[in-house]
């Protein structure tokens, strides 16, 4: 294990998970393989929060989850302060578990309805400090609670007795009780309400800051990601088309398909969007993942077209400012907002 | 002339815990060829409302008022009578376009049986009118498309076929209710255009629900904000964005995150959670959450109106505005 403060914290290399499905009749039987995620790499170091952007079945929540071991990757190696998460053996890896947390996206449905708040939060602790001493377990909790903005006295309260805002605190609590080094939230804020999605984004980046998390955010959307992230990475079809830094991505993105996703954010203001030129918008669907296009995955929907699209897989390469990009045209496009 | 007016509207669930008051007492009106947008939180009763419009309402709900289309007030009549309103000249398009369709049955015949029941088609013609429906929402190879499952179809497409669906019988009135929540940003608004592309072809009213004024700002004529079962604020598209009076709206336009401004701030949250609609706070029930919130708002806050019809429900007088009661007469 490296002791240097500023070296990354999760090192992903090369991941990928490929699941197979059978079809056809019972004679003639196909295996068919989708690449949900297809040879993704990308640092985290300590403190930092890195956004991950894609439209659903770009592979994002798969990647989430295979960096947690949820799912098994195919192939490709999860560092994890030095130690490759994917050789290690269950028991040694549910110890790692007690460092890295997730939430959930669905904050209703991924709370027991049995369970109280209290009981909620404080079940990692009894699982991984069983002889921790009740009160010691219930302080904490209370702290929890008082930490993500509910009060210590609705310890005893249902899920159903909460909003939907008010449960997705409930999962943070429950994620951070065991004072984790990074935490993955999988579209946290996507089942809420405009008004009450910048609550929990502000709460999480109070949160991180305070307690020094490494954070992953995982959005479909890059609106919501740009006020948490310090840097994003935008997937399209399992892989990873341009990871930068967040004022640079902004303001000038490197992939047009990055382009693409910002052009579909409407912005509340009328006379801008009455103005828009329906052209600037993405068309047509994301093409079939187990029968991805040649060349680049993008290319049949991409306005930047040549040729060399269709043909050649563009690498993930890295430009002079330390940004990454999937695209064999990155340095002659201009694709700035 | 007003396609659609609704007054006085109430609806009330019967629940273990006690009456759930969902909508307390609403007043509005959809002119034809207009797009009203209804925009307000989870819990603000925006769903209900149109769903008892359309008689729609779980068994536990009861709605009292008045929602006249045309010369028929929708509320009075039988549901055998409601049943030809529906899908016929009220079409309505919900928010998940994944439960929203029969998954044993393929498009074809999901599609061709609302007109075969309303417009007493023939097989034929009503498979032909079902493809060029498929291709007026831009399904590509709609002739083909038609014999698949909804499985087959990405939950864009799912979605571009509801609103199909929704258009087969040439409604006057669309009820869209979040249509593109589920889905996409990309696709999202790829939608928004195409229901705003459809309106212009037809002339046909829309309603559309939503808790995201963004998505709206580009097709809709007029918005209504909803807080509680009330309406808050309700004017013109330009008059909610640029001028917007009550502190809710304020809060709701503030907390969208943009991308054409800059981002180095905390973005603004509305403070607090929905109220509890078993028991409504007294007074204005937006005044827990409310910056601006003063000793008056205790008391039951008066509508204010513009000589122009932007209308708020708050203390706070609006410019040039006087104190009107619920239908916007002057009281």
């Amino acid at each position: 294990m490296s002791t240097d403060v500023s070296a990354p914290v999760l090192r992903v290399q090369d991941l990928a998970v490929h699941f197979t499905s059978e079809s056809g009749s019972f004679l003639h039987r196909k295996e068919r393989v989708l690449k949900a995620v297809d040879g993704i790499s990308f640092d985290l170091n300590p403190g930092e929060t890195l956004g991950i952007v894609g439209e659903s079945g770009s592979g994002k929540s798969t990647l989430a989850r295979a960096i947690l071991g949820l799912v098994k990757p195919h192939r490709g190696r999860v560092l994890w302060m030095g130690d490759d998460l994917t050789k290690l053996e269950p028991d040694q890896m549910r110890q790692k578990r007690k460092e890295m947390q997730i939430v959930f996206q669905d904050p209703i449905a991924s709370l027991n309805p049995r369970m109280t708040a209290g009981a909620i939060i404080a079940e990692p602790l009894w699982t991984f400090y069983p002889q921790m001493d009740r009160v010691q377990v219930e302080e904490r909790t209370r702290g929890m609670l008082k930490m993500v903005g509910l009060l210590p006295n609705q310890i005893n309260r249902y899920p159903h007795e909460f909003s939907g805002g008010q449960c997705q605190r409930i999962g943070i609590a429950r994620s951070l009780v065991l004072n984790p080094k990074l935490l993955i939230c999988d579209e946290p804020v996507s089942a809420l309400d405009v008004s009450i999605q910048a609550q929990i984004i502000n709460l999480l980046k109070d949160l991180q800051q305070k307690l020094g998390l490494a954070l992953i955010f995982v959005a479909h959307d890059l609106s919501i990601v740009r006020h948490i992230s310090d840097r994003v990475m935008v997937m399209y079809m399992g892989r990873s088309m341009e990871v930068a830094e967040k004022t640079a991505l902004y303001r000038r993105p490197l992939h047009p398909y990055t382009r693409a996703l910002m052009k579909s954010v409407p912005v509340p203001d009328p006379r801008r969007e009455r103005g828009l030129q329906q052209d600037s918008w993405l068309k047509g669907d994301m093409p079939s993942p187990y029968n991805p296009p040649k060349g680049c995955v993008f290319h049949n929907r991409c306005p930047y077209l040549v040729k060399r699209c269709q043909a050649d897989v563009p690498a993930l390469r890295r430009l002079e400012n330390g940004d990454w990009v999937a695209c064999h045209r990155a340095e002659e496009l201009d694709l700035s907002i | 002339m007003a396609l659609l007016n609704v007054k006085n509207l109430r609806v009330r669930f019967d629940t273990p815990e006690g009456d759930v008051h969902a909508v307390n007492g609403i007043d509005f009106h959809v002119n034809q060829g207009e797009t009203l947008a209804i925009v307000g939180e989870s819990g603000s009763g925006k769903s209900q409302l149109v769903m008892a419009i359309m008689g729609l309402l779980a068994e536990n709900g009861e709605a009292e008022g008045v929602a006249e289309f045309r010369d028929v007030d929708l509320m009075q009549l039988s549901s055998h009578d409601l049943n030809k309103v529906r899908g016929r000249e009220i079409a309505m398009i919900f928010q998940d376009p994944m439960t929203s369709l029969n998954p044993f049955l393929t498009i074809e015949q999901q599609m061709t049986e609302v007109v075969m029941h309303h417009q007493k088609l023939g097989k034929r013609e009503a498979h032909q009118h079902a493809v060029e429906m498929l291709r007026a929402v831009r399904i590509p190879d709609p002739e083909e498309r038609i014999r698949q499952y909804p499985h087959e179809y990405s939950g864009g497409m799912r979605q571009r076929v509801m609103i199909a669906m929704g258009l087969l019988c040439e409604p006057d009135l669309l009820i869209a209710d979040e249509p593109t929540t589920a889905l996409d940003v990309t696709v999202q608004a790829q939608i928004t255009h195409l229901i705003g592309e459809l309106r212009d072809k037809t002339q046909m009213a829309i309603i559309l629900i939503t808790h995201d004024l963004a998505v709206v700002a580009g097709i809709c004529d007029r918005i209504v904000v909803m807080y509680a079962g009330k309406m808050v604020e309700c004017g013109t598209v330009d008059e909610i964005f640029y001028e917007p009076q009550h502190p809710y709206t304020r809060g709701l336009l503030a907390s969208v995150p943009r991308l054409d401004r800059d981002a180095e701030m905390d973005l603004h949250a509305i403070p607090g959670n929905p109220p509890n609609l078993l028991s409504l706070p007294t007074g204005c029930s937006f005044r827990d959450r409310c910056v601006e919130a003063q000793e008056a708002c205790r008391q039951v806050p008066p509508l204010w109106r513009d000589e122009k019809g932007h209308m708020s429900r708050c203390v706070n007088k609006i410019p040039g505005g006087q104190i009107v009661d619920d239908q916007g007469e002057p009281a």
